[in-house]
């Protein structure tokens, strides 16, 4: 079937459009968003399996051939990611499902969401630059969609902010795009690679280089572009902020992943600098953020920033070892996020707090709720068998083995403050006495709540334990990264 | 189309001229929309002018009256032209084809002779429908809206 690489973005859309139609019909759009999402969770396993099988596929929409069309690529790195959000968003949505009201459902919420889902498959499988900026608006403008749904004040404020943030930085990607093709002539990825070692003027292309990462780096949040992170992520509601939190930024490092191992000359030049610099500053401000607040949202959302550090160290390192790394840990960041979101958004659900002076005893009434909680806590912060600790060990290995020591020093240290954040949510949260009475709306869902966590818990844990049975795709994933030829002669074969 | 009798002032040269004008833009558009494949033109062009045809039918009359001689949902309307468009992009995964692989072929239609029929058409009407759609949404939300 040499269509597979479209499956998982057509299988949503085609859903999200059926349900357009009826928008009043809650019942069906959950079972119709829960089921094409399934169904492509199904494809996009396939999907991994066949490329490990046959290697990089590719798919010339329009039968036209290859740098004249779009081409779809599905390398094992997009596979991977590809299955990886679709996961993710299967357990959000079933989350939704309980979580919200029909009032609120009923104004396209599972359209929104499965657009969101087009949008972000779209531009993991893309192998063309300003196609993956198309599907970064289809995502973008579903995100802006989610985060006002539901028109309270702070969500209209944050969502002016957001929008402006993200407009500015579209418009960014759009001149970028332009000054590429001006500089090389062509937009499809692997033409772009083959070409732009010929260009006279390699200053040009380090300009535009980091152009790409002020883009990507305003959609990733790297410190300085951060400002509007969590200021729009802290006032969307539960299951569109882990949406948000497991997703919209791994985009932007996905990005970065892929144009900086393919496009542009990384290693030893001041690009690599640049991107270690902007790494560090990512790390140091989330550590900071993580222990300043006392809001439970605020705490996950500067660890986001960390880990996005984290990654971006590994990919500025660019060796395969960080590479790897890197890769192992954005696929474990995404799982764990998006399950202390919903833990975290319960647990204001239920004490109808978001401050943790006024939360406490959690756990002598719920105590599946406070274990899953310690295990996630313990699997972000890289506790060995867990799912976060192989990643940092390859990006620390990797670091140390350039003859960097500031950087893998730098992680193990900011390990240390996302673990503090988190365990000072769950000392604070779910032991000692409660604060004050709960009886927060959550309260008799919690139990059919905590089953998508719990079930998402269960697989970022088996992840963490599968670590060698996962290691042949991360190998195969990083392959093309490494050896961008294996890239460029997939998509532009004779 | 019976001009309401409220207290809006007597526009019945306004009115008028509107229906007149609005069957020459709409037959201008559809012009648009056919001529898009070998001249400037094409789905979202003609949909926008289509809109602006039903535009200029609410500036002169009010939404009711609109409702009431085209009761379409608009919203239902995007859905539909999303619709044709993506499976029009898809028939060809039926076909073992690669996606948006287009098709053509040469028909003869009654009245008209031997035409080349393109499935491009068929993805432009899905484009049509779908800025009609949002661009009546658009207007209609903000207009209603107190």
């Amino acid at each position: 079937m040499i269509n597979l690489p479209v499956f998982p973005i057509v299988i949503p859309a085609l859903a999200a459009i059926i349900m357009m139609f009826l928008p009043k019909n809650v019942r069906l759009q959950r079972s119709l968003a829960l089921g094409s999402i399934f169904v492509t969770l199904i494809v996009s396993l396939f999907l991994v399996h066949t490329v490990s099988n046959e290697g990089i596929l590719t798919l010339n929409l329009g039968n036209w051939p290859a740098p004249f069309s779009i081409t779809l690529v599905s390398d094992m790195l997009s596979a991977l990611l590809v299955t990886t959000s679709t996961l993710l968003t299967f357990f959000i949505v079933w989350f939704a499902v309980h979580y919200f009201s029909a009032a609120y459902e009923e104004n396209y919420l599972y359209v929104a969401m499965l657009f969101l889902l087009v949008g972000v498959n779209g531009a993991f499988t893309t192998g063309d630059i300003f196609n993956l900026f198309v599907f970064f608006e289809v995502f973008l403008v579903s995100s802006y969609v989610l985060i006002v749904l539901g028109g309270k004040g702070v969500q209209l404020r944050e969502s002016i902010k957001y929008l402006l943030v993200n407009v500015i930085a579209s418009a960014l990607f759009v001149m970028a795009v332009a000054y590429l093709y001006g500089a090389v002539g062509t937009l499809s990825l692997a033409d772009l690679a083959q070409k732009i070692p010929l260009v006279d003027n390699p200053n040009v292309i380090s300009v535009i280089g980091v152009m790409f990462i002020i883009v990507f780096g305003l959609k990733g949040a790297l410190v300085p572009l951060h400002y509007w992170l969590p200021g729009s992520y802290v006032v969307a509601p539960t299951p569109i902020l882990a949406l948000f939190g497991a997703l919209l930024t791994k985009v932007g490092v996905y990005s970065i992943l892929r144009t900086y191992t393919l496009l542009f000359d990384v290693n030893g030049t001041f690009l690599q600098t640049f991107l270690i610099v902007l790494a560090v500053l990512t790390i140091v401000t989330g550590m900071v953020g993580a222990i300043a607040y006392n809001d439970v949202k605020l705490i996950i959302i500067y660890n986001i920033m960390i880990a996005v550090g984290v990654i971006l160290y590994g990919i500025a390192i660019n060796t395969q070892t960080s590479l790897e790394g890197a890769l192992y840990y954005l696929i474990h960041d995404m799982m764990i996020k998006a399950v202390l979101f919903m833990l975290v958004g319960m647990m204001i659900g239920i004490t109808r707090a978001g401050q943790l002076r006024d939360m406490g005893g959690l756990i002598t009434r719920f105590p599946l709720f406070g274990w899953a909680f310690f295990i996630a806590a313990l699997s972000l912060a890289g506790i060995p068998p867990l799912s976060g600790f192989f990643g940092k060990l390859l990006i620390i290995q990797g670091g140390v083995g350039e003859g960097d020591l500031f950087g893998p020093i730098l992680v193990l240290i900011s390990s240390l403050f996302v673990l503090f954040s988190v365990i000072k949510i769950f000392l604070n949260g779910f032991w000692g006495e409660e604060r004050k009475p709960y009886d927060g709306p959550l309260i008799p869902y919690t139990n059919r709540l905590l089953v998508p966590v719990c079930l998402l818990l269960i697989v970022a844990v088996a992840y963490g334990f599968g670590a060698e049975l996962m290691h042949p795709y991360i190998t195969q994933a990083i392959e093309p990264l490494v050896q961008p030829e294996l890239y460029i002669d997939a998509v532009l074969k004779e | 189309m019976k001009p309401k009798s409220n207290k809006r002032v007597n526009d019945v040269i306004l009115q008028t001229a509107a229906v007149i004008i609005f069957f020459i833009i709409i037959i201008f558009s559809i012009h648009l929309f056919f001529s898009g494949h070998y001249s400037p033109g094409g789905g979202f062009i003609g949909g926008l002018m289509t809109a602006a045809a039903l535009v200029l039918l609410l500036l002169a009359f009010d939404s009711k009256t609109l409702a009431t001689v085209l009761p379409f949902d608009y919203r239902r309307l995007t859905a539909l032209g999303a619709l044709i468009a993506i499976l029009t992009a898809m028939h060809s995964v039926f076909l073992d084809l690669p996606f948006f692989t287009h098709a053509y072929d040469k028909f003869n239609l009654p009245l008209l002779g031997e035409e080349t029929l393109h499935t491009a058409i068929a993805f432009d009407l899905g484009v049509y429908f779908v800025v009609i759609g949002v661009t009546m949404t658009i207007i209609q939300t903000i207009g209603e809206s107190e």
